[in-house]
């Protein structure tokens, strides 16, 4: 058992949580799903298991202080301080202990994923002429450390910010951190969206269970038969040694994008679908990506739980932090309301994306990525406004299907090249890659069958477009406001096992598992 | 001028040709984006003598002109009391 994707998983352990959740008594169904979390992270993990142990212990101990501070200002308060005196004290008690909570958490982060790339850098900057200096080995990661890290310091800053209160149970907390559809890939859950639903115990349901297995059956589809497959295709490309045309690279590119939705939306679909089994409605990571106008709307539909994290704990705070502030005081007074503010929101712009560029992973190719997302975007503050005055000048209806599709077609460029990038092994490819993209672009491989010597024959490349179809097409449907799982939740028996069998037949079916195909890690695990 | 009145006034120098009084989508529909938060935050501190702390950057405080209002209110009772 390596991930949701494999047999002992789905046929065993998925099952047998169901049938323990459902036989315990209300009050230890918590305890029952954090059991199976824990032995999921060990099975996983081993004894890196220790590392997720140290920094629950430490988010624990850390909401426990900051309450502590809160309770000695109201009481000092009461005891006839001045209140302003006694806030005072009690943020000062409270920031040391969100930052040593901070300091502990990003430093295991750091210790399990970053050590050697850092110690390298500092090894380049210290003695340039040391080319072989390897660095300090990294100590390896658990299982999902980049998501519960991310949990942990959205917990500590809420519990700071006093949204919500400190969690006086280590074993309900650990839950919260570990829950098993949520640790390999996330969604990245506030303690809010999610912490009282694991720890109410509700009954199984049986639309949910439907419901449930329904989504987990749709996203293994996307996995298994669309997100597998093309891995072989994208492999040749990026991986190989051969040249390509740039007919060829931009094709690969076009489809690497397609596979990591497939693989990351499909494993989002089989979190959510195992949460609602649990009555545990974890957030949407997906909203037809695919659609959007602009980069900057892309990257609110697509991983929005990791947007949304980076503009609530490091966008806004840096942006209207007391420095920033001045900076668009300034600023506005020389450029007006609509330029001004874009030199702060540059600043803090720049802060999310080099950390999202990091946060994917130790590598140039990741820095690169969140540079090339921080430039789109910051210059989509500055083309807009121009777009806007010159689509009223000209008479361009910015509503009109053709303007529309324009967009659409030019965020989706924008896209395919950035995760061109992102897929490279290392910079120096990706840069090698574009390069060939965009000189010697052609055809001709098209024309003369190259494109299917890449490990993908015509009934593969044909299977995908009708199963990738089918995907955008539910996507069309979410658009619209209509859920497929909740519709055929509603219908009757016959209709409702038929697109449970019909789906599960898919899988099996056209599923790129077995004689052939090697296995393939859901990619975002590696994060 | 109330509380409210002033928030519309600030609106409307910042994204003209929104009604205001009636709009309760101004995050949701991306009249006010992102930038467009940092100037209104500016605005809101500097008119009523308060500062927004990062916490109350949610679009249920930012999506109309009474949530908006509200918003100042209370941070002012806070900051007084």
């Amino acid at each position: 058992m390596t991930s949701y994707f494999t047999i002992t998983f789905a046929l065993i352990f998925l099952p047998a949580s169901v049938v323990l959740y459902a036989l315990a008594p209300k009050r230890l169904r918590w305890c029952v799903l954090l059991g199976l979390s824990l032995l999921f992270m060990w099975h996983l993990s081993k004894r890196l298991t220790a590392l997720f142990a140290a920094s629950a212990l430490s988010v624990y101990a850390c909401g426990l202080g900051m309450e502590a501070a809160v309770t000695q200002r109201g009481r000092a308060i009461a005891e006839g301080m001045a209140k302003k005196d006694a806030r005072n004290i009690c943020k000062k008690r409270m920031r040391a202990i969100l930052a040593a909570g901070i300091i502990v958490n990003v430093g295991l982060l750091i210790a399990s994923k970053y050590l050697e790339f850092f110690s390298r850098a500092v090894i380049a900057i210290v003695a340039p002429s040391d080319d072989g200096a390897s660095g300090l080995a990294s100590l390896g990661a658990p299982i999902g450390i980049s998501f519960y890290t991310m949990m942990a310091l959205s917990y500590l800053a809420d519990v700071y910010r006093e949204t919500i209160p400190a969690e006086h149970h280590l074993g309900r907390l650990t839950l919260f951190l570990c829950f098993f559809p949520q640790i390999m890939e996330g969604p990245i859950c506030r303690y809010g969206q999610t912490a009282s639903a694991l720890y109410i115990g509700e009954p199984l349901k049986r639309r949910n269970l439907y419901e449930g297995a329904l989504r987990i059956l749709y996203g293994m589809a996307k996995k298994i038969v669309v997100a597998d497959r093309l891995n072989i295709l994208v492999e040749t490309v990026f991986d190989g040694k051969a040249d390509y045309d740039g007919g060829i690279v931009a094709f690969a590119a076009i489809l690497y994008t397609v596979q990591l939705y497939c693989d990351f939306s499909g494993a989002m679909d089989v979190a959510l679908g195992m949460g609602h089994i649990f009555n545990v409605e974890l957030p949407e990571n997906f909203k037809q990506p695919f659609f959007s106008k602009t980069a900057s709307e892309f990257w609110q539909r697509w991983h929005i739980t990791l947007g949304t994290w980076f503009k609530d704990y490091v966008y806004y705070p840096v942006s209207l932090s007391k420095g920033c502030k001045k900076v668009t005081a300034a600023a506005r007074k020389a450029l007006g309301n609509r330029y001004g503010p874009l030199l702060a929101g540059g600043i803090a712009l720049f802060c999310v994306w080099f950390l999202n560029g990091l946060w994917h992973g130790a590598g140039s190719q990741y820095l690169f990525f969140g540079m090339y997302y921080f430039a789109m975007i910051f210059a989509g503050g500055f083309v807009e406004p121009l777009a806007q005055s010159l689509s009223e000048r000209y008479r361009i209806d910015r509503s009109s299907l053709p303007y529309r599709i324009f967009r659409t077609v030019r965020t989706l460029i924008v896209v395919f090249v950035g995760e061109l990038f992102f897929r490279a092994p290392g910079l120096r490819r990706g840069v090698e890659l574009f390069s060939t993209m965009v000189k010697s672009f052609s055809l001709a491989s098209f024309a003369d069958g190259t494109f299917l010597t890449l490990g993908l024959d015509a009934y593969d490349l044909v299977l995908v477009l009708i199963v990738f179809a089918g995907v955008i097409a539910v996507d069309v449907a979410r658009e619209r406001g209509v859920s497929l799982c909740t519709e055929l939740g509603a219908r009757r028996i016959p209709l409702r096992w038929t697109a449970l069998v019909a789906l599960f037949l898919v899988v099996v079916i056209f599923g790129a598992y077995g004689h052939g195909y090697a296995p393939v890690d859901p990619l975002y695990a590696q994060f | 001028m109330n509380t409210l009145e002033t928030v519309i006034g600030i609106l409307e120098e910042l994204a003209p040709g929104v009604d205001f009084e009636t709009c309760e989508t101004l995050i949701d529909d991306r009249h006010v984006d992102s930038l467009a938060m940092l100037a209104l935050v500016a605005d809101l501190e500097d008119a009523f003598e308060i500062e927004i702390p990062a916490v109350e950057i949610v679009a249920s405080n930012f999506n109309s002109a009474q949530a908006l209002a509200q918003m100042v209110d209370r941070i002012k009772e806070e900051e007084l009391g």
